[in-house]
């Protein structure tokens, strides 16, 4: 036996989840919905997948070697923050506007508070609202999906030089003689238009031209994997999700006329999207069982009430922002609730034995006494 | 996931599966040769240590009182081989201080037949006079607690038990000493059973069995079956394999469906919890009034040669026991218990006590799960909360700890609930030493509150 004798305070084992395991398989699960954006978009869609992530890696690796920050390139969480950033953003965006975004992203949404798990705001999303308030009209200039030359030429707007106004893409859209739905989300399309899409097209964003992203069906299978996998808490896109349909549900019952149904709520825009992905961002979600539910439905219900009675289409952003704000507020109030702290005699679960003996013993006599 | 539980019929909420790894579950115990030298340290359990009652060059046989209990919650030491006494004086434990200790050097020639005994008929003793018994044998919670069994079966009087709940689960990983005892003593653990009946009033017995052990919950039913004890008096209970389910809190979730009140006792229900490996001792030694000189240890690790579960004598230094094992040589780090909860010993030259249920003989290499993980900070994925089976939030505990601001751990946070069974930072992906920073915090807070 060697003299040489560790002591260490238990426990001794651990378990062989990590970090980096779970970012890394938010990675891979992230893939198919990027392969299929790209699909719907082509080379513009890969240009700003690859500029938007590879600008947020290199603020990464920059404030890392600063100095200061919790994790650096090796935790992978900077890759999701890039793919993610790039999935909301409108296709044609121009890519040096990307790049900033991406920057921005990571220094003002993760770097600013230290790095890895400090951060208060889902860093992604803190990009996509400095590029909402820098670039309003890029931002909201969407381009239809399955346009017939995707894959050899870039939407004219992405290539447009640093501090350039962009290209104008009307004249492109025009020119390949789509149908109605081309250049407006449906979201805006209904808000603008009161012109609803169908509803399958949403789910699987195939069908027409539709200026949408990567299809929701894919993103919940992708999701799913997460979630049985154990690196992503289901309880908060289920959540979010139901808020948003009940939201949308009383809305609609209260104006059926004005307000679309609760299935074209939950299929457009980037409501599940930002619900699988983005709400469910570890550090800015709240860690208590009962306070993922709030949150979740947080988002849901703010979701709607942004989309129906501001001036933006779209309020999956915002209403994430403000839920992450939300985040300590709602772990507050929503404690575990400790063992040993139900009511004496109280029973749950399922007991194979009665709490006494078939015998008469003289303990409800005792329990008398006490009271 | 809560889902998987109810799939698995899990009673309590939360918890762990950790790998089980319980190497030396089908080998039967078997003895320990005596090494020339046993140590004997006066303090073996909670409580007043022991006081000497022998002196330097007497000769002892083995059974024979040494050490005579200081008190009540005391207990005496028997010596546990024939022949003199060496010296008394302070040795190194297990856990780091050095204690007063007997050393004993072994008569080589001896039978090593335990010498003294007082046999009783055990029937006509009266409760008190049982309890008294009990304290006689010198016996503690063999489970690894060492607390006195008679001062835990001693039930005050303005209390009234009804149940005696026998734990059997040893969840943690590695540990079988108890399942061999129930396999191959459970005549011993039933006769025990009966007197830690009538020594508290408990008019019915449960023996909870983690199901990994299904030979052991047999081997106790056919055994009650050939004496036909009916199952309203002693039954044998699967319950599911999860840790900490050997927790006594946890056990009785399992078994009966409620929450033992936080900062209480199983007593709130009139309800006793006892080890298994206690009772079987107890049934053993009790009729024949023989002291406790000997215990199962479980030797194992991934490099042991000779795994399996030894009878060892009490105060057989680790050193001997690990050697007769086959420890490798390149072992560093020596764990007294499971893996989860136990204590890594400070040295080898130490003795085996009374209430050191296995000796985890790891490797470096063995760690490479938990070395090569880097530490985080916290990313806020609870998986501790939905880890901890108190129902704390330890992802808030954890930053608590490290601004080093416990007032609020322990008054707002229910940091006392904690029994520190390492669920937490077994789960954190994040590598954060969460447990052992509250074990730090509650020190603090006890301090504290004595001040």
């Amino acid at each position: 036996m060697s003299s040489r004798l560790e002591i260490r305070s238990s426990p001794h084992i651990k378990g062989v989840s990590s970090v980096e395991t779970i970012m890394k398989n938010v990675v891979w699960s992230l893939l198919p919905i990027c392969a299929f954006y790209v699909f719907q978009y082509g080379i513009s869609a890969l240009a700003t997948l690859v500029v938007v992530t590879a600008s947020c890696l290199l603020a990464d690796r920059l404030f890392a070697r600063l100095g200061g920050q919790s994790g650096d390139i090796g935790d992978w969480s900077a890759t999701i923050t890039g793919l993610l950033l790039a999935l909301t953003i409108p296709p044609g965006f121009p890519l040096w506007m990307g790049f900033v975004i991406g920057f921005v992203a990571i220094a003002l949404g993760k770097a600013l508070f230290g790095g890895l798990g400090r951060n208060v705001f889902n860093p992604a999303l803190v990009g996509r609202a400095f590029g909402q308030a820098a670039f309003p009209t890029a931002i909201a200039t969407y381009t239809p999906s399955f346009m017939p030359g995707r894959f050899t030429e870039f939407i004219p707007s992405s290539l447009a030089m640093p501090f350039m106004t962009p290209a104008d893409t009307s004249a492109w859209i025009a020119a390949a003689k789509l149908d109605a739905w081309a250049g407006a989300t449906p979201l805006a399309k209904w808000k603008f238009e009161t012109v609803l899409a169908p509803a399958i097209d949403l789910l699987t964003s195939i069908g027409g031209n539709l200026a949408v992203g990567p299809a929701p069906i894919l993103i919940v299978l992708c999701g799913l994997y997460l979630a049985a996998r154990r690196f992503l808490d289901w309880r908060i896109p289920v959540a979010t999700l139901i808020g948003a349909a009940l939201t949308g549900y009383v809305v609609y019952l209260l104006n059926p006329a004005r307000y679309p149904d609760p299935v074209f709520v939950l299929l457009s825009g980037g409501l599940v999207l930002g619900a699988v992905y983005m709400a469910t961002d570890m550090a800015t979600s709240p860690v208590t069982p009962r306070g993922v539910w709030v949150y979740g439905g947080l988002i849901g219900f703010l979701t709607v009430i942004i989309r129906y009675f501001s001036g933006l289409p779209e309020g999956v952003m915002y209403s994430i922002l403000i839920a992450n704000a939300a985040t300590p507020l709602i772990e507050r109030v929503t404690q575990p609730r400790p063992f040993g702290t139900a009511s004496l005699g109280k029973r749950k679960g399922r007991a194979v034995y009665p709490l006494l003996p078939a015998e008469p013993v003289d303990v409800a006599g005792r329990e008398k006494d006490k009271k | 996931m809560n889902l998987l539980s109810l799939l698995r019929g899990e009673a309590f909420k939360r918890g762990i599966h950790p790998p089980q790894n319980k190497l030396t579950a089908e080998r039967s115990i078997r003895r320990l040769p005596f090494a020339s030298r046993l140590v004997v340290p006066l303090s073996q359990h909670i409580g007043k240590p022991a006081r000497a009652v022998v002196r330097v060059g007497q000769e002892v046989v083995r059974g024979e009182l040494i050490a005579e209990a200081d008190g009540w919650l005391s207990v005496p030491h028997h010596a546990p081989a024939t022949g003199f006494v060496e010296a008394i004086e302070l040795r190194p434990s297990a856990k780091g201080p050095w204690e007063q200790s007997i050393v004993i050097k072994v008569q080589p020639g001896s039978t090593q037949e335990v010498q003294v005994a007082h046999p009783r008929d055990m029937g006509v003793l009266n409760p008190q006079e049982i309890i008294a018994a009990v304290q006689q044998t010198g016996m503690v919670g063999l489970g690894g607690a060492a607390f006195p069994s008679h001062a835990k079966m001693s039930v005050p009087k303005d209390a009234k038990v009804h149940t005696l709940v026998v734990n059997g689960c040893e969840c943690e990983p590695y540990l079988t000493c108890d399942h061999r005892v129930m396999v191959e003593h459970a005549d011993d653990l039933i006769e025990g059973i009966r007197h830690a009946m009538r020594a508290t009033g408990a008019v019915r017995t449960v023996i909870g069995i983690e199901d990994n052990k299904m030979s052991a919950v047999e081997a106790i039913q056919a055994a009650l079956m050939a004496r036909h004890i009916p199952a309203d008096q002693i039954a044998v209970q699967a319950v599911p394999t999860k840790y900490p389910q050997g927790a006594e809190k946890m056990l009785i979730m399992a078994l009966f469906g409620v929450e033992v009140p936080s900062g209480g006792l199983p007593l709130a229900y009139g309800m006793v919890v006892l080890n298994v490996g206690t009772l079987a001792a107890l049934g053993c030694l009790l009729p024949r009034g023989e002291g406790l000189v000997e215990r199962v240890v479980t030797v194992t690790g991934p490099a042991v040669q000779r795994p399996g579960d030894y009878r060892v004598p009490i105060g057989t230094p680790m050193k001997f026991l690990l050697d007769y094992a086959g420890a490798p040589a390149e072992s560093y780090q020596v764990i007294l218990g499971g893996p989860m909860m136990g204590q890594a010993a400070a040295s080898l030259d130490v003795p085996v006590t009374k209430g050191m249920s296995g000796l985890l003989v790891m490797r470096g290499a063995d760690f490479c799960d938990r070395d090569d993980q880097k530490i985080y900070p916290c990313i806020k994925c609870g998986e501790c909360v939905a880890a901890c089976p108190m129902g704390l939030n330890p992802s808030l505990l954890g930053m608590l700890a490290a601004m080093r601001d416990y007032e609020p751990m322990g008054s707002q946070y229910h940091l006392g609930d904690c029994f520190e069974c390492g669920s937490c930072s077994f789960v954190c992906p994040s590598s954060i030493p969460l447990v052992q920073q509250f074990r730090v915090a509650k020190q603090v807070l006890r301090e504290r509150a004595v001040a």
